[in-house]
């Protein structure tokens, strides 16, 4: 990846520097506006707000800014939440990973003429909304749901299986929904790779199981950090699919953001616990980067 | 172009003696299918221990093919590969005792030199000493010694091809696979590495098999080459034999330069053959394999033929009646260390002279005598070995 921006951006320094920079800029500023707008500003926001607090009425007011909506929100009550949170979105990642890279190691090694056919089933999934797609699951997971009638059909089960509102039912739907972008980093990294070097690999006494372990899997570092990241970083801050596959035992700390802006109304303190989940997120993505950097070599910085 | 009937022993007695009485590859009605496409038809060869064996053709041959059948990473359609008498047809590339050097060389760029070198070497289990030692042993031997730290994208692409070489023979397997290993460098590189390349496989005694499409770099390092068209062998032999006894056609238009002429037998007298050409001319040949009546192909190399001035006052000689065929210089091009001459002969067939620098020069438009001794007219037929190996 380094490789491939760093070529060109030595060339265009070689020719006109000025002049090329300015170019750049200017070609830069739509996506740095829109960024600006949509990105930044409601960031802004829910910081200023993070530091107000209510007023009589209910309102938001920084008549009084101050850090006690954060301190509030380092409450141990809510460790449980996280650690749901955490548990939901890491077991997604491992799955997605799991399931994402042989489906993309598939379609990129003998998908042939129809690897963008493949790459669009893909992402088919997203011609609906997320919403929806939830509920259909509800529906065939829920006690009298398509497949516990399906299994009662056949006689394999008498009573129901409870699925829905379980953390099985979270992760399948939290899986289900993120696997596409699991699957396109790790097909982009692994589409890259020199399939010589692996035939490489066998020629010098590598088994089948030897050539991935010590070539495939580390010159696919890369997307597998990159779809890790996809995947892990949505997945945390996913309500939906706990809110609509869970129960009362699922709740994650995104769903008590929401309800504490939702019904509670209370947004100084939802925006400083929102904000806090958002800094642990970053943390985790610049070690999960750092480890990347290491593990990627051929690109002097 | 080629004869309908195939060879049968393409690789001849020759090679038999060569190879000793038990070859280091042994290739057995080689033939891989791809669908339709006949990729590699019918090849049986055998290679002798510490050779220097090229299979040379035009893309599209079967020579890379073939090389990845020995290696492991194709699998024949039908046939049989042995190494050192053991029979490795499906056996996986890891499994067999040859290594291979990548036309990309395919160095991990997820390691270091040394990483690359020692990657074979962990993988059968050697002890990191060993392996320290063997990894700056074999750097020597490439003359890259102390580079064990770098980066493989740091090195040039000389140094790349030498890694990519001791990744291979530090190994030491008992046969090197060796494809188009030179084909990305410049010309001047690639003159130094034929001969280091050569340096290093007499210096280790490791047979190589090497697959190129440039005939000049086969004749430069091989023992003996195997020339393939169209998924076969045309002819196996020595650099000399294949130049001086092509026996077919494409042998002899693919390894230098000649001058193909079809022709019939008149008649044969004395060992030698005259022959009248297709275009209406009459000249000699060899007479191996000749009757009259019989349609020939003749091979007449363009430095082997001989211009005079038609008029007898250029060199002051006169030509072998038998051989003379009178024409007109159509073309002239400066070579530096030779003259090319571009002839029409009066029976309108063009041939191509190479004649030295020193020599008589001509011009466009003057007419000339064109003479070759009858021995370097070679008639190109189906099975002219019999014939060869008898005289």
């Amino acid at each position: 990846m380094t490789e491939a921006v760093a070529q060109p951006d030595g060339a265009v320094r070689s020719t006109g520097q000025r002049g090329d920079r300015l170019a750049t800029g200017f070609l830069v500023l739509p996506g740095v506006i829109w960024l600006a707008i949509l990105f930044l500003a409601p960031l802004v926001i829910i910081g200023v707000i993070s530091v107000g607090s209510l007023d009589a009425s209910g309102r938001v007011t920084l008549a009084n800014p101050s850090l006690a909506n954060y301190l509030e929100a380092l409450n141990p009550e809510f460790l449980p939440a996280l650690g749901r949170s955490l548990y939901y979105a890491g077991v997604t990642t491992v799955l997605s990973l799991g399931i994402g890279y042989p489906v993309a190691y598939w379609i990129s090694r003998y998908g042939g003429r129809r690897k963008i056919l493949l790459l669009v089933l893909v992402m088919l999934p997203f011609w609906t909304s997320y919403l929806i797609r939830t509920y259909a699951w509800m529906i065939i997971l829920r006690d009298n749901g398509v497949v516990n009638s399906l299994l009662r059909s056949v006689g394999l089960i008498d009573d129901p299986i409870r699925i829905l509102n379980t953390d099985i039912s979270v992760i399948l739907g939290m899986t289900y929904g993120f696997l596409p972008f699991a699957i396109l980093p790790l097909f982009v990294s692994i589409d890259r790779l020199d399939f010589s070097l692996v035939q490489a690999a066998r020629d010098l006494y590598a088994s089948g199981r030897g050539a991935f372990l010590h070539v495939t899997l580390p010159l696919t570092m890369p997307g597998i950090v990159a779809a890790g990241l996809l995947t892990f970083i949505p997945a945390l801050g996913d309500y939906v699919t706990p809110d609509i596959l869970g129960g009362a035992e699922t709740t994650t700390i995104a769903n008590i953001v929401q309800v504490i802006f939702t019904s509670g109304r209370d947004w100084p303190y939802g925006s400083a616990l929102g904000f806090l989940l958002m800094a642990v997120t970053i943390a985790g993505t610049l070690l999960a980067l750092r480890s990347l950097r290491r593990e990627v070599v051929g690109a002097p910085a | 172009m080629l004869a309908a009937e195939p060879h049968t022993d393409p690789q001849g007695s020759r090679t038999e003696r060569l190879a000793g009485s038990q070859p280091e590859i042994g290739l057995d009605s080689l033939t891989k299918r791809f669908g339709d496409v006949v990729a590699v038809d019918d090849v049986s060869l055998a290679i002798g221990a510490g050779e220097f064996f090229s299979l040379l053709g035009p893309s599209g041959c079967g020579k890379t093919t073939t090389l990845r059948m020995i290696g492991g990473f194709d699998l024949p359609t039908s046939g049989r590969i042995e190494l050192r008498g053991r029979d490795v047809t499906l056996d996986p590339p890891d499994k067999r005792p040859v290594n291979m050097v990548f036309q990309s060389y395919a160095l991990f760029p997820h390691l270091d030199v040394a990483g690359n070198i020692a990657f074979g070497l962990k993988r059968r289990g050697v002890d990191g000493a060993e392996i320290r030692r063997r990894t700056g042993e074999i750097l020597e031997k490439v003359r890259l010694p102390g580079y064990e730290r770098r980066r493989t994208h740091e090195l040039s692409g000389g140094q790349q091809q030498r890694i990519a070489l001791a990744r291979a023979l530090v190994n030491e397997p008992h046969v090197l696979l060796l494809d188009e290993p030179l084909g990305a460098l410049d010309l001047k590189l690639r003159k130094n590495l034929q001969l280091e390349l050569k340096r290093i496989q007499k210096d280790v005694g490791i047979t190589f098999v090497y697959v190129t499409h440039d005939q000049e770099e086969a004749l430069t390092m091989s023992d003996r080459i195997a020339v393939m068209s169209h998924g076969r062998i045309e002819q196996v032999g020595t650099p000399e034999d294949l130049y001086d006894r092509p026996r077919t056609p494409f042998v002899a238009d693919f390894i230098g330069t000649t001058n193909l002429l079809s022709g019939t037998v008149v008649e044969v007298r004395d060992g030698t053959a005259i022959i009248k050409l297709d275009s209406g001319d009459t000249c000699a040949a060899g007479a191996h394999e000749c009757v009259p009546g019989r349609q020939v192909q003749l091979s007449v190399r363009p430095e082997s033929i001989r211009l005079d001035r038609a008029d007898g006052t250029g060199a002051g000689r006169p030509t072998e009646a038998a051989a003379g065929l009178r024409g007109a210089i159509e073309q002239v091009a400066y070579l530096g260390s030779a003259v090319q001459y571009h002839v029409r002969t009066e029976g309108g067939q063009a041939v191509s002279v190479l004649a030295s620098r020193n020599g008589p020069r001509f011009e466009p438009g003057d007419d000339v005598v064109l003479a070759w001794s009858p021995t370097d007219a070679l008639v190109l037929g189906d099975r002219p070995a019999e014939l060869e190996e008898s005289a």
